[in-house]
């Protein structure tokens, strides 16, 4: 039982407060950006075969793909975008939610874009698909939730 | 000549600064900025004379139906109508355009045709549509070049006996390319069709005289003519107005009223249902005595110089591509970076205060013929100056350095 507990991923929150503190040793918004670009570049793809219009979050700007499987009781997410910067912060929210347990991601919440400095990607204004990515991953959440039950 | 420094204190917001940088407003297509002497309107209207317009025998109602019917007289006056009643004012372009779009079915058949443009707004793509899945009417597309501009030969070679209406936009709003609106007026008319032009994108740089045009129907929204939101007109010739059935029922567009049969009120009521925008309709008036105070030539000319300078310089920037490339286009110019997305340009913008329109500019059809995701649309108001222009190539520059990494 010990050696379960010892396994099980870090929490959502534990990823969040990391983020947090990360972006806090940016100066200024080029060094948050650049990082956020970077990240963007280093994202594992997708896998071409999930790449579909029936993963497609349409954005009025940017394309985002979203794949989601359970593995061991946690879900793998998967995901990309035809834009960098939008990329970026999909690398964010995986590290956040990916690996997680369906009802952990149901509950968590995501004030930690706020503050970070991200919002403005993620107001419903900006439609670039992030805003709907984030509902489809606890979507998929609540699906396999479901399922689990 | 200009003095852009005066003209620049009209606008409150221009002093506004964006996460820490001088706001530069390059979204001029999409909405323009408000002028004091048009907000001070609106100002006024709510705490001098705010009231019902048409109905009331008290002296607000009678202050607040001049000033209401004053700002249509303006309206006419500014676009050379025949008659003001053939102002009416909507919430906008694509409000008008639905009105004449919905009319429309009445007089459709199956096998008619409407033609519209490859260049168009989706507002004026859709209503299209409607009326023709409602009437059968067949809807036919006027092709664009690698420039973005009509091939005129292709529109000559649709018109026919069946086409009974032809849709096209005064300029572009995706790429700024100004259309051969005179000729297509006059080669359709031939055939009786009538012809509707979406003046939203040309009205904030050209004076069109509505009498010489000839146009059967012209729509135009002030929010992009420094005036308020949720206002527009449309001018349609007494002739159609007069035949197009009413498109909204409600008070103010009719003369009686029993459960056996109403009338309706005459033009331009008859389009009016409700309670209208009165003191939008007010300030619109008011938006358009200020831009011509300052005049629409002078206002041409200025924009004009901003353009060539601003696509010289732009130019100057390897890997960069400008869509549209028309000689006749106003102040706009759509560009992207080679092997970069718009949305990632935009963002690095944004942080630099540069506010500029990134996407498909609700013209997907354009970005679909030039095989792009979107486009990073920067456009240019009498108010910019060169100097802001200089920033916007430094921030694009920066933009491109950064997302290369």
């Amino acid at each position: 039982m010990y050696f379960c507990v010892k396994l099980q991923a870090v929490s959502i929150q534990e990823i969040q407060n990391e983020i947090v503190d990360e972006f806090s040793m940016f100066d200024d918004w080029m060094q948050r950006y650049e990082y956020m670009i970077e990240l963007g570049k280093s994202l594992p793809l997708i896998e071409e075969q999930y790449k579909t219009d029936d993963n497609i979050i349409k954005g009025c700007q940017s394309k985002v793909w979203v794949h989601a499987k359970m593995d061991n009781n946690t879900i793998v997410y998967t995901a990309d975008s035809d834009a960098i910067i939008t990329k970026g912060i999909i690398a964010i929210l995986l590290r956040v939610f990916s690996n997680q347990h369906p009802k952990d991601i149901i509950e968590a919440n995501t004030s930690f874009i706020d503050e970070i400095g991200l919002k403005e990607h993620l107001s419903p204004t900006r439609a670039n698909g992030l805003l709907s990515m984030l509902k489809q991953i606890k979507l998929y959440a609540i699906a396999y939730q479901t399922q689990i039950k | 000549m200009l003095n852009i420094q005066n003209i620049r204190n009209d606008f409150p917001i221009l002093s506004r600064q964006i996460n820490g940088n001088p706001l530069i407003y390059f979204d001029n297509a999409a909405t323009s900025q408000t002028p004091q002497v048009v907000i001070d309107a609106i100002v006024t209207y709510y705490s001098k004379y705010n009231a019902n317009i048409h109905r009331g025998v008290h002296t607000l109602s009678q202050e607040a139906t001049d000033a209401y019917e004053h700002a249509r007289q303006d309206i006419q006056t500014h676009f050379n109508a025949k008659h003001a009643h053939e102002i009416i004012l909507t919430s906008g372009t694509t409000h008008s355009i639905n009105i004449v779009a919905n009319g429309f079915s009445e007089f459709l058949k199956k096998g008619d045709e409407i033609i519209v443009s490859a260049l168009e707004h989706h507002s004026n793509i859709v209503p299209w549509q409607m009326l023709c899945q409602r009437t059968g009417a067949i809807l036919k597309v006027i092709p664009i070049n690698l420039n973005g501009e009509l091939i005129v030969e292709a529109f000559n070679e649709l018109v026919s006996e069946k086409t009974k209406l032809v849709f096209v936009n005064h300029v572009s709003n995706a790429l700024g390319t100004i259309n051969p609106i005179e000729h297509i007026i006059k080669k359709s008319h031939n055939v009786n069709a009538a012809v509707l032009i979406d003046g939203a994108q040309a009205c904030p740089h050209i004076k069109p005289d509505l009498q010489a045009l000839n146009a059967d129907f012209y729509v135009a929204s002030a929010h992009k003519l420094c005036g308020p939101t949720g206002v527009g007109m449309l001018y349609g010739k007494e002739k159609w107005l007069n035949k197009l059935p009413p498109y909204q029922g409600g008070g103010e567009m009719i003369a009686d009223v029993s459960f056996e049969k109403t009338t309706y009120a005459g033009l331009p009521h008859k389009f009016e249902a409700g309670t209208p925008n009165i003191c939008g309709g007010i300030a619109f008036g008011v938006a358009l005595n200020y831009m011509n105070t300052i005049g629409f030539e002078t206002i041409a000319a200025y924009e004009n110089e901003l353009l060539n300078y601003a696509t010289k310089q732009l130019l100057t920037i390897e890997g960069l591509k400008i869509y549209g490339t028309s000689k006749q286009k106003t102040a706009v110019i759509s560009f992207n970076l080679k092997e970069i997305h718009p949305y990632d340009v935009g963002s690095i913008l944004n942080q630099l205060g540069i506010a500029v329109r990134t996407g498909h500019h609700c013209a997907q059809p354009i970005m679909d013929f030039f095989e792009i995701p979107g486009t990073v649309r920067a456009s240019f108001s009498f108010y910019n100056t060169k100097a802001e222009i200089d920033a916007l190539v430094k921030a694009v520059k920066k933009a491109k350095t950064m997302l290369s990494i």
